[in-house]
């Protein structure tokens, strides 16, 4: 009955924490995955990266073993997630899109419950302090907030102490200081060398978290690769300028080193460039001359959003209901990344 | 004594800071990692359905109250009994069989479909404990509420009313098995193929149908001629029928009580598996 095999753990670090292989899977008439192959190394995190529907939580939820593909292979710690589950559960952090906890419930009680699943459990109340629940302890699980209830979620995908912890959206509907919060654990949990594989559609997240970024679209893989990498393949440098006043850059006259000019606002404008130390000197000294007062002048590489634009043809925040906050260029100001 | 807070830590102008920092130590306690034996699962996640069940004030009014309060109505007004018997001996199956009812039935059916929408299932079924083992916890809670359920029934009885254990108790005892396992599978069978609330609704429904028509306080042969062939085939009727024969003088439960309720328990438990969905 009991089910245990703690002869297996870290038995063989080089099996992969996941691999899938050809991976196909359809529900009805949609293909929600189509031929996708995907490896993660222990002690990864990687982001599973692109908009609703494009197969993210399918592909999660394959590895946690709550489907099997119709076609292809799927490894977890080198187990079968279906026929291997009870081997393979208790090394699993789980945390769920959405729901998954009794709504009448008390916090400390569902972290308990999940608790006694496990031969040594982390202690309940130093987590709930540690994911900021801890004067909400005794508050029923309906009374959550959004965040709160995904903060109680990720305190129980890790009460287990997991190898490998699957996070769907960990900071869906959390606010900026719950998410930053919410980030710092995650990091820590990457230090921790515990694999992580989150989905997001959120880039600025993807790119703070992730060793890697694993571009998914129309249950496709389309791009898998380090931050930087992403940003940086086949990107040319461009300038971004803010000028004190409105201004019209159809003024502009060709300039050395400026190549195309596009406007993105009365008083702002890029400019793509080859040379980024003569655009800034001829464009610099050109407003000089003509007296147009600049208040800022910055070299910006592509945004991410620009290579999932690239990438796949959509933007990521478009028809989204407003999780996180794509507003803001992600990537640009912050080169280098976190990794 | 696990807060592991760093005093240094504290200082940094990020709030997250220290308590990512007590994550880490938090997560690297002395002992292997591993799930705990699946008896542990098992009682853990009975209690909390357990507890569950009776802190929502409708579950326990509808197991525990209610059959007593029937009882003790219909037997101090005498009103529709039979009257060459004595009412506690007629009364007492048939509030058995309705508590059977109200805790395998309503109570697991309506928690359980709600457990389903709240994706409470699907969650459970990732950890440890896994599917097998949250269905056997439910079994496990189910059962411990029924003793409940038996247990205050037989002391109003015998208290109040005089009455005493006679008959074929073991016999009882498996007729209340069989039954148990009959609403149980009703119950889970609305709960898996339905939503939650319309899962609600339908079980109510059925609850006022089989107190009405089951035999439980009502004779079935008081009630009109046209539905007593209807009523006749319910399993709660062959449940109540069946108890009244066991705990009788002679003991005896009739062959068709048996064979009605084995078909009904067997019928619903397929029925219940085939189309249970856990999302």
């Amino acid at each position: 009955m009991i089910d245990r095999s703690g002869g297996e753990r870290g038995a063989d670090p080089l099996v992969p924490a996941i691999a899938l292989d050809g991976v196909v899977r359809r529900y009805g008439r949609t293909v929600a995955l189509d031929g996708l192959s995907l490896e993660v190394a222990r002690g990864e995190c990687c982001a599973l990266l692109g908009p609703n529907g494009a197969g993210k939580t399918t592909l999660v939820e394959l590895c946690e073993g709550y489907a099997r593909p119709d076609r292809g292979r799927v490894r977890v710690l080198g187990l079968d997630p279906v026929a291997d589950g009870s081997r393979l559960r208790w090394r699993l952090g789980i945390m769920l899109q959405a729901g998954g906890l009794y709504p009448a419930l008390r916090v400390e009680e569902v972290l308990r419950l999940f608790g006694r699943f496990f031969a040594v459990p982390a202690d309940p109340m130093g987590l709930l302090e540690a994911v900021g629940l801890g004067p909400r302890r005794r508050s029923r699980v309906k009374q959550l907030s959004g965040g709160e209830r995904q903060r109680l979620s990720l305190a129980v995908a890790l009460v287990g102490r997991p190898e490998l912890c699957f996070l769907d959206e960990p900071t869906a509907g959390m606010d900026p200081t719950a998410r930053h919060s919410t980030w710092e654990l995650i990091l820590a949990l990457r230090r921790r060398a515990t694999t992580v594989v989150l989905t997001t559609h959120d880039l600025e997240e993807a790119e703070r978290l992730a060793d890697r970024i694993a571009i998914v679209h129309h249950g496709r893989l389309v791009a898998c690769d380090t931050p930087r990498a992403l940003r940086g393949a086949g990107a040319e440098s461009r300038l971004e300028v803010e000028t004190a006043g409105p201004f019209d850059p159809g003024r502009l006259p060709r300039l050395p080193g400026l190549g195309r000019v596009i406007v993105t606002g009365p008083t702002t404008f890029t400019a793509s460039t080859d040379s980024t130390a003569a655009a800034m000197a001829s464009l610099a000294a050109w407003m000089r001359d003509a007296e147009v007062p600049c208040s800022s002048m910055r070299v910006g590489t592509r945004s991410l959003e620009a290579v999932f634009f690239a990438l796949t043809g959509e933007s990521l925040s478009a028809g989204d209901g407003g999780i996180g906050s794509p507003t803001e260029p992600a990537g640009v100001g912050r080169e280098g990344g976190s990794g | 004594m696990s807060r592991t807070r760093g005093p240094g830590a504290g200082a940094a102008a990020h709030a997250a800071v220290p308590t990512a920092a007590a994550l880490v130590a938090l997560l690297d306690p002395p002992g292997e990692p591993g799930p705990s034996p699946a008896l542990r699962r098992l009682l853990a996640q009975a209690r909390v359905e357990l507890v569950l069940t009776l802190r929502q004030g409708e579950n326990f009014v509808v197991t525990l109250v209610l059959p007593v309060l029937l009882l003790v109505f219909f037997a101090s007004s005498g009103i529709a009994v039979p009257h060459r018997r004595p009412s506690i001996d007629f009364l007492l199956p048939g509030m058995l069989t309705l508590a059977v009812l109200s805790s395998g039935m309503v109570t697991l059916g309506i928690t359980t479909g709600y457990q389903r929408a709240y994706g409470v299932l699907k969650r459970l079924g990732g950890s440890p404990l896994s599917r097998a083992g949250l269905l056997g916890a439910k079994a496990l809670s189910v059962l411990a509420l029924q003793l409940l359920q038996v247990v205050l029934l037989g002391a109003v009885a015998a208290l109040a009313y005089g009455w005493r254990p006679h008959g074929a108790l073991l016999l009882a005892v498996g007729l209340l098995a069989l039954g148990a396992a009959t609403f149980a599978a009703c119950g889970m069978l609305l709960a898996g193929a339905l939503r939650a609330e319309v899962t609600l609704g339908v079980v109510n429904g059925l609850y006022l149908v089989f107190l009405v028509l089951g035999g439980v306080a009502v004779s079935i042969s008081h009630l009109p001629g046209f539905i007593q062939p209807l009523a006749r085939v319910l399993p709660v009727s062959a449940l109540s029928a069946g108890l009244r024969g066991a705990l009788s003088p002679t003991g005896r439960v009739a062959a068709s009580d048996w064979a009605l309720l084995m078909v009904w328990a067997a019928g619903l438990t397929i029925l219940a598996v085939r189309s249970f969905r856990w999302e």
